[in-house]
C-alpha cells in the first residue's frame, strides 16, 4: 500500500508536469486550431535559459521569474513573426512550420550548449519528507506545488481579469470580438506567450530529474499529447485532468505491470493516444465538433 | 510539361543514372545508393501526404519495420537479400493498410499527432524486442558481393540493384497516380464528400493509398538495411520521419520529380551543413522547411511547373492577344 501511494505521488508530480505542457498545447489549439509540435523544444529551450542565467551567478528564483518573462517574450515573437503569415493557410503548412521550429530550436541548443547532459538544480531540499511510513520526494512535492499555483494564477487571470476575458473571447469567436474591439491577432499572440510561459514552467521543472540535454523534452511532449487527447484538445481543465491521469496511470503500469517496466514508457502513452482518438476522439472533457456541410 | 518532353527527361535521368559508376565508385557512389533508396521512401510518403492529402510524421515507423524484417530475415533465416525486398514491401503493405483502417478516423491535425507519436516511440519497440532485433546493439549484415562473376565492386552492385528498384518503383507510381486510382485520391485529398458522391469509396481508398506508401517506404527501409548492412534503433527515431517531411515538402508535394529532388537535398545538404557544426543540419533543415512553406509551397518542383506554366500562357496569351489584334483590325477596316 506505502508503495502504491508513493506511486501514486509521484505519479501526480510528473503529471503535473505533463498538465502544464498539455495546457500550453491546448490553449494554443483552443485560440487557433493548431498543435505546436514545437512546444516541447520550447519549453526545452527555455530551460537552457533558466541554467545559463542561474551560471551566470543569479538566485534560482530570480533566474525562474526571468526566464518566464523571456520565454513569454519569445512565445510572443514566435507567434508574429513565424505563425502569424500562415495563420490561414492549410493544416499541413502550420504543422510543416511548427516542426520546422521544433528541429531549429533542438539543433540550436544542441549548438550553443552542446549535446551533453547537464544536472539542473531544484529549489526543494534534498531529503525526502516522511509522513507515518510513507516516503514522498520533496522535489516531487514541490512540483506538485509550482503546478498547482501556476494553475490557480491562470485560473483567475482567465476568469477575472478583463485582459483574460478578451483572450477567451478571440479565441471562442475571432469575429464577433473584432467587432466589440479586441485586437485578435494580438490576443493570438498572448495566448503564445503564455503557453511559452507554462511550458517553461514545465521544462524547468523536470530539468532536475531528467537532466537537461537538447532531446528532454521528447518523451514529455509525446505524453503531453496524451494527456490532452484523453481530457480533450477543447477544454484546459481536461488536459489537467488529462495530464495528472497520464502521469498516475504511467507510473502505476510501470510498476505493476512487470512487461512494461521503464522500457516501454513511450508506447504506452502512444497507445493511450491511440485508444483515446479512436473510442473517444473529442476526450474526456471535449465538445463533439459537428460541422455542416 | 507535356507528356512527350517529360518522358524524354526521365529517359535522359535514368540513363545519367545508370552511368554513375563509370564516373565515380567507393563512398560517392554509396551516397547515391542513398539518393535512390531516400527516392523510394519519399514516394512513398507523397503518395500519401501530396496525393492523398493524410498526414504522416511517422514514416521512419514503416522505413524501420521494412530495414528490420529485411534485416531479420538475412540473419536469423539466411534468406537472399534479393528476396527479403519484396517481401518487406508486401509485409508493409499489409501493416500500413492496417493502420490506415483506424486512421481512417483520425482526420487532419490527429493523425499528425498519432503518426508523431508513433515515430517517438519507434526506437523503444525495437529496443525491447532484443531476441529478434538485437537491442541497442542492433544487428550486423554482410554487404552482398555482385553476382554471375560480374567485375564490379559491391557499391557499384547494391547501386546498380538500388537505381533498379528505384526505377521500377517509380514507374509503377508515376502511372499510379494518372490511373483512375490516382485521380481517386487526389479527389479524395480536395473534397472528399464531393468524391464520395462521385461514387469513390474514400474510406478503401484512404486506407490502401496507407498500404501502399508504407509498402513504398518499406523497401527502401529493407534496401538501407541491404545497403548500410546494419540496422539499429536509434537510426529510426523522430528525425528520420521528419527527414522525409522535409523531403517531400522542398522537393514537392503531389510530384513524381519531387521526391528525387527532394531526395537529394536530404541526402546532400545536411553533408556540406556538417563542416559548419555537428547540429548545423537540422537548423538548415528547418530554415528551408520553415522558408518553403512561405515562398514555395508547392516545392521545387512545383515551382518549376509554374514556371513552365506561366511561360506557356504568356506565350500563348501573347499569340491570342496578337490574334485579337488583326481580328480587330479586319473588324474595323471596312468601316474605314
Amino acid at each position: 500500500m506505502d508503495i502504491f501511494i508513493q506511486q501514486v505521488m509521484s505519479g501526480l508530480a510528473t503529471g503535473g508536469i505533463y498538465a502544464s505542457l498539455a495546457l500550453a498545447l491546448v490553449m494554443i489549439y483552443q485560440a487557433t486550431d493548431v498543435v505546436n509540435f514545437a512546444q516541447g523544444e520550447m519549453a526545452m529551450f527555455a530551460t537552457y535559459l533558466a541554467w545559463t542565467l542561474m551560471n551566470a551567478g543569479l538566485s534560482y528564483w530570480v533566474a525562474f521569474v526571468l526566464t518566464l518573462a523571456i520565454a513569454f517574450v519569445g512565445g510572443v515573437v514566435i507567434q508574429r513573426v513565424i505563425i502569424r503569415p500562415v495563420e490561414n493557410k492549410p493544416i499541413l503548412t502550420i504543422v510543416i512550420v511548427t516542426l520546422g521550429l521544433l528541429v531549429i530550436l533542438n539543433s540550436v541548443a544542441g549548438w550553443v550548449w552542446t549535446y551533453l547532459q547537464k544536472p539542473f538544480p531544484t529549489p526543494f531540499p534534498r531529503e525526502p519528507i516522511r509522513v507515518g511510513t510513507v516516503v514522498f520526494g520533496a522535489h516531487d512535492l514541490g512540483e506538485i506545488g509550482v503546478t498547482l499555483v501556476s494553475l490557480a494564477l491562470l485560473f483567475v487571470f482567465f476568469r477575472f481579469t478583463p485582459l483574460g476575458l478578451a483572450m477567451r473571447a478571440a479565441a471562442q469567436n475571432p469575429l464577433s470580438s473584432r467587432l466589440a474591439g479586441i485586437r485578435v491577432s494580438w490576443m493570438l499572440a498572448l495566448g503564445w506567450g503564455l503557453a511559452a510561459t507554462f511550458g517553461a514552467v514545465a521544462g524547468i521543472m523536470v530539468a532536475p530529474i531528467l537532466t537537461l540535454d537538447p532531446n528532454m523534452m521528447g518523451g514529455i511532449q509525446i505524453y503531453a499529447f496524451a494527456a490532452a487527447t484523453l481530457g480533450g484538445f477543447g477544454s484546459p481543465v481536461g488536459a489537467v485532468v488529462g495530464g495528472l491521469l497520464v502521469g498516475v496511470v504511467e507510473n502505476l503500469v510501470g510498476t505493476y505491470v512487470s512487461f512494461i517496466g521503464t522500457e516501454l514508457k513511450l508506447t504506452v502513452a502512444l497507445a493511450m493516444i491511440i485508444v483515446v482518438l479512436l473510442v473517444k476522439p473529442s476526450g474526456l472533457f471535449g465538445r463533439t465538433h459537428v460541422r455542416r456541410v | 510539361m507535356s507528356r512527350r518532353a517529360s518522358l524524354i527527361l526521365a529517359v535522359m535521368v535514368i540513363a545519367l543514372a545508370y552511368s554513375l559508376p563509370i564516373y565515380m565508385s567507393g563512398f560517392r557512389l554509396f551516397q547515391f545508393t542513398q539518393v535512390c533508396i531516400y527516392a523510394i521512401a519519399l514516394m512513398g510518403l507523397n503518395l500519401l501526404t501530396g496525393y492523398n492529402g493524410q498526414f504522416s510524421l511517422g514514416h521512419g515507423a514503416f522505413y524501420a519495420i521494412g530495414a528490420y524484417i529485411s534485416a531479420i530475415m538475412m540473419d536469423h533465416w539466411q534468406i537472399a537479400y534479393g528476396w527479403t525486398i519484396p517481401i518487406s514491401g508486401l509485409l508493409c503493405l499489409i501493416i500500413g493498410f492496417l493502420f490506415g483502417r483506424p486512421a481512417l478516423r483520425l482526420e487532419g491535425l490527429y493523425l499528425a499527432l498519432a503518426t508523431f507519436s508513433l515515430a517517438l516511440a519507434v526506437p523503444q519497440i525495437l529496443k525491447y524486442f532484443e531476441h529478434w532485433t538485437g537491442g541497442s546493439q542492433g544487428i550486423v549484415l554482410t554487404k552482398p558481393k555482385a553476382p554471375w562473376g560480374l567485375k564490379i565492386t559491391e557499391d557499384q552492385w547494391l547501386y546498380l540493384v538500388t537505381l533498379t528498384v528505384a526505377v521500377i518503383m517509380f514507374i509503377l507510381a508515376a502511372n499510379l497516380v494518372r490511373s483512375r486510382v490516382g485521380r481517386a485520391m487526389v479527389a479524395i485529398r480536395d473534397n472528399h464528400i464531393a468524391a464520395e458522391t462521385m461514387g469513390v469509396d474514400s474510406a478503401l481508398y484512404k486506407s490502401l493509398t496507407f498500404g501502399v506508401s508504407a509498402a513504398y517506404t518499406g523497401v527502401a527501409g529493407a534496401l538501407s538495411a541491404v545497403a548500410i548492412a546494419y540496422v539499429a534503433p536509434d537510426s529510426f527515431n523522430v528525425f528520420l520521419s521528419v527527414t522525409f517531411l522535409i523531403g517531400i515538402v522542398i522537393g514537392g508535394l503531389a510530384s513524381v520529380w519531387g521526391n528525387v529532388l527532394g531526395a537529394l537535398f536530404i541526402q546532400f545538404v545536411p553533408n556540406w551543413a556538417q563542416d559548419i557544426s555537428k547540429a548545423a543540419p537540422w537548423a538548415i533543415f528547418g530554415i528551408f522547411l520553415i522558408g518553403f512553406m512561405y515562398a514555395m509551397p508547392y516545392g521545387i518542383a512545383g515551382a518549376i511547373k509554374r514556371l513552365w506554366i506561366s511561360r506557356v500562357v504568356s506565350r500563348v496569351s501573347q499569340k491570342q492577344g496578337g490574334e485579337a489584334v488583326s481580328s480587330q483590325h479586319q473588324a474595323q477596316s471596312p468601316s474605314r
